[in-house]
């Protein structure tokens, strides 16, 4: 067997960003703690296989992102990955009404911005189908490289950039509705109405 | 809609660096981009209002998802996996 001490000073560093995936995967503390501990009972068992030198956080990504398709992905009925084919590039940007509203005061989007709290953003990454959301995560939580990606998800780099693309706007789509439940955003996506058009007015 | 609104309305009327400066959009922002080819966008970004707003926000939306995602270990978890390797 691997050297316990070896390995736990290797990879006890990397517990607080594991467990940050692990919670936005699986959406439950309890079944976070319980992946994250998997992923390292896996780990330990296959250090043997890891070459000192390569990405070890990648490798552990790897093994957590396995673990939970495994175990957990199988639980529960998720949005499936077709049910968001067809979301325009830049959604909420251009939902907002992009730069046409900017010139005085602040625009829609900065409006919608700075308003979302964060329990809304977690709920829209959760709700994300699972490939869209591990490859958003990765990407934008733990900056890993597409290549680096393709090699955590086991899949070509073209579909790391198709699952991340696809993934943003549907996010995107997830943001805007929570601004439109708030008054912040009209429907037709013509930008600021409401409350949202006189915070701007009283801010000129 | 026209390809002009599509870009978000182009300052210095190249509506196809615009096309072409969206299109890249996230490689630039996952740093996937060449050099060569970051310098062309940053370019464009420079002349361009517009497309500046819009890679700033999603430059924005990126941080946010990255900030929204930071969670403390909860209290336990360190020791409770040192256990179920046998390191305590």
């Amino acid at each position: 067997m691997a050297d316990k001490a070896k390995f736990a000073e290797m990879t006890m560093e990397h517990m607080p960003a594991l467990y940050g995936a692990a919670l936005r995967m699986t959406r439950k503390p309890a079944d976070a703690e319980d992946l994250v501990q998997e992923t390292y009972l896996r780990a330990y068992r296959g250090f043997e296989s890891f070459t000192e030198g390569t990405n070890l956080k990648a490798w552990l990504y790897r093994i957590l992102t396995n673990t939970f398709i495994n175990i957990y992905r199988a639980k529960k009925r998720r949005p499936q990955e077709s049910d968001v084919e067809d979301i325009e590039d830049l959604y909420l940007y251009r939902r907002l009404g992009g730069e046409s509203t900017a010139p005085t005061g602040r625009s829609a989007e900065d409006l919608v911005m700075e308003s979302i709290t964060e329990a809304e953003v977690k709920e829209a990454i959760e709700e994300l189908p699972d490939q869209f959301r591990i490859a958003v995560l990765l990407a934008d939580v733990e900056g890993f490289s597409y290549q680096e990606i393709a090699d955590i998800m086991e899949v070509p780099i073209g579909t790391v950039m198709s699952r991340i693309h696809r993934g943003r706007k549907a996010l995107q789509k997830a943001l805007f509705e929570f601004g439109k439940r708030r008054g912040l955003v009209s429907d037709d996506g013509d930008g600021v109405e409401g409350p949202a058009a006189s915070r701007r007015g009283d801010q000129d | 809609m026209t390809e002009e609104d599509q870009a978000g309305g182009c300052a210095d009327g190249d509506v196809d660096k615009c096309r072409e400066a969206l299109m890249q959009i996230y490689l630039y922002l996952d740093g996937e981009l060449t050099q060569d080819e970051r310098v062309q966008v940053s370019l464009h970004l420079a002349d361009c209002a517009p497309c500046e707003h819009a890679f700033g926000f999603e430059t924005e939306l990126k941080a946010l998802v990255s900030r929204c995602c930071c969670e403390p270990v909860p209290a336990g978890l360190r020791e409770r996996i040192a256990g179920a390797l046998g390191l305590t």
